[in-house]
């Protein structure tokens, strides 16, 4: 009699556990950290906006689960294990390439997204998305190096050679991530990043070990630390990361940033997951996004350029970010698909990888 | 010899406490940098405060936390009973290694492997998503548990045995003579094993970060998925709220636990007079 209490109530247990999805109207987003314009510090809080406007023009109540990833990898290993079902993901450029590849992103209906039509033609049609089928394109970057002008010779700069200059021995920052450092080698040396060929990976092995003497530390977040405190003088990082250091930097440091001739590129696109419950409702959520008054709000939180034209036109934005933002945040350029699809970090195969790999070890052993 | 023995306490001091009052200062600063203090300023507790975000993180960790514990600290309390009224000397054994098991198995594997069996039983129920709150507090027990009996066993090994049988000569049921005579005397060992779990579930990030399903962020995880630009000082500011908060429970506990001794004490003392 006490077993079968006692299987009874295990099987209870199991159950409630599994009827957590009732009908309720629910859209789960999964974004970078720090991606959204959140309502921090006066701004515009763009879900709890999402679901008062969804409610006024639907008339049904509904609910945004909001989830952050910290890296492509994490919410890749997440959504590909079939454990959980997100809507709308965000992720980078490549790994759009490799879930697409991997038949786990839907087909978007652009009939429930009008506002595709502000998104800059030259972001559409790029190598991770050639049809404009999977994605929407949230916000983009340049990798360019930023430096501190009371301690680096503005003579000095100008490309990558400042990273590799010995006069600042020992005030100079490295990616510590292999394919960004082997990148910085690879732009200096004007070699393709996308290379399979083993003689051009060799060769900016070559080029980091000329520079690890002079190197300081090979960082990623840290930069951001480093930089604002004058305790190393120059660095890569993104474009939008650079507004933030100097927002936070210490009196005697002056921060400044420019783009060397050939740079990293990338683009953050909106995508609905294969996993995805309710498809339409996702477009709906993607569309919202893309309006005026989130995309600019977003722009405007994260620092990152955005390709929607009702953003980077807006008279409130460009006075907002300054003219100097605006200078670094959307830099001229003939067109940004041939540019980003000559420089662009692309899906490389495992081999190549894993050589990579193993040269960085050494690097940072050496 | 004495002045050496201060210097290693302050150098262990300064290692343990010197990052928790960086953090402390920094929650202060008018400036988003760690770098550079521009002023005092409680601006990041007023952001916090609006951050509904955070908040509700906030909230979820301390629901799981709280339901976790109670959960692990019944059914650690139950096991470590029925553990230690095992006669058979192999089997009692073999039980006292297999719930050391979650607690020895690193964090990792734990997590990863949890979540494969939900998916795999969510599958065979036919669920899309099979993570879920459910899941996690099934997790969070799951490792909180042999803490609990960890706690629990000595204080039962300690007891007694022919306490609750006394009781039970002096007309009390089983149940009576466990709830009146064997549960106040393990009490210590149910309170300490309850207070472990709830920090362990509290801080728990691996596992928690495997079987989180859509829309459920606890606070580790936000944390952690901040680390793409730099994590706000908000988080500075909570850290510190939540140190001080878990410093003034431990001094109450300290203060209750003193008085019950002292009492302890005198109770003894007038006895042997």
């Amino acid at each position: 009699m006490k077993k079968i209490l006692a299987i009874c109530i295990s099987m209870v247990l199991i159950l409630i556990c599994f009827a957590g999805c009732g009908n309720s109207l629910t859209l789960n987003v999964y974004n970078w950290g720090e991606y959204i314009s959140d309502g921090s510090e006066g701004t515009f809080d763009t879900i709890h906006e999402f679901e008062k406007w969804y409610e006024e023009t639907y008339g049904q109540k509904i609910t945004v689960n909001y989830s952050t990833f910290a890296s492509n990898e994490d919410m890749y290993s997440k959504i590909s294990s079939g454990a959980v079902s997100y809507d709308v993901i965000i992720p980078s450029d490549y790994m759009i390439a490799r879930m697409a590849s991997e038949n786990l992103l839907l087909p978007l209906n652009f009939d429930n997204i009008p506002n595709y039509k502000y998104i800059d033609d030259s972001f559409k049609g790029l190598y991770y998305d050639t049809e404009n089928q999977y994605t929407v394109p949230y916000a983009y970057g340049i990798v360019g190096v930023i430096y501190d002008a009371n301690v680096v010779d503005e003579a000095d700069t100008g490309d990558w050679d400042l990273m590799w200059n010995e006069k600042y021995s020992g005030k100079i920052l490295q990616f510590n991530n292999s394919r960004d450092a082997f990148g910085t080698a690879i732009y200096k040396l004007g070699l393709d990043v996308n290379s399979a060929d083993k003689a051009v990976w060799d060769q900016a092995y070559d080029e980091l070990l000329v520079q690890r003497p002079y190197v300081y530390s090979y960082v990623m977040d840290e930069i951001y630390n480093m930089m604002e405190a004058g305790e190393a003088a120059i660095g890569a990082y993104y474009a939008g990361d650079y507004f933030t250091m100097v927002d936070a930097q210490a009196e005697n440091v002056d921060l400044q940033f420019y783009y060397p001739e050939r740079t990293n590129l990338y683009v953050d696109a909106m995508c609905i997951p294969s996993c995805a419950k309710n498809k339409e409702l996702a477009e709906i959520f993607i569309n919202y996004m893309l309006s005026e008054e989130p995309a600019i709000a977003n722009a405007e939180y994260t620092y990152y350029a955005s390709p929607n034209s009702l953003v980077y036109n807006n008279a409130s934005y460009i006075e907002d970010m300054g003219e100097e933002a605006m200078a670094v945040l959307y830099p001229e350029m003939e067109s940004f698909s041939a540019l980003y699809n000559q420089y662009a970090y692309q899906n490389l195969d495992a081999e190549t990888l894993d050589y990579i790999n193993t040269l960085w070890e050494n690097v940072k052993i050496n | 010899m004495k002045l050496s023995s201060k210097i290693y306490s302050a150098v262990i001091f300064g290692f343990l406490f010197a990052p928790i009052a960086v953090l402390l200062v920094f929650s202060f600063n008018e400036a988003k940098s760690l770098s550079v203090f521009s002023g005092f300023s409680l601006k990041w507790y007023d952001e916090l405060i609006h951050d509904s975000n955070t908040l509700e993180a906030l909230s979820n960790t301390l629901i799981l936390a709280a339901s976790a514990t109670a959960i692990s600290t019944i059914m650690g309390t139950f096991a470590a009973v029925g553990i230690n009224k095992l006669r058979t000397k192999w089997y009692r054994s073999v039980m006292n290694t297999v719930t050391d098991i979650p607690m020895t198995n690193p964090d990792i594997i734990t997590g990863i492997s949890l979540m494969l069996m939900f998916v795999f039983v969510g599958r065979l129920f036919g669920a899309s998503s099979s993570l879920n709150f459910g899941t996690m507090l099934i997790a969070h027990v799951t490792f909180c548990t042999p803490y609990v009996i960890l706690q629990v066993l000595p204080k039962l090994q300690q007891m007694d045995s022919s306490l609750p049988e006394a009781a039970m000569d002096l007309g009390c049921t089983p149940m009576g003579a466990f709830l009146k005579v064997e549960l106040p005397e393990i009490l210590p060992g149910i309170i300490t094993g309850a207070i472990m779990a709830f920090t362990l579930s509290l801080d728990d990030f691996v596992i928690s970060y495997f079987t989180a399903g859509t829309g459920f962020e606890t606070l580790p995880i936000r944390i952690y998925s901040m680390t793409k630009k730099t994590v706000s000082p908000k988080m500075y500011a909570l850290a510190t709220i939540i140190f001080f908060v878990t410093l003034s429970l431990l001094l109450i506990s300290n203060v209750v636990d003193n008085k019950d001794s002292r009492k302890l004490r005198e109770l003894q003392k007038s006895q042997k007079q």
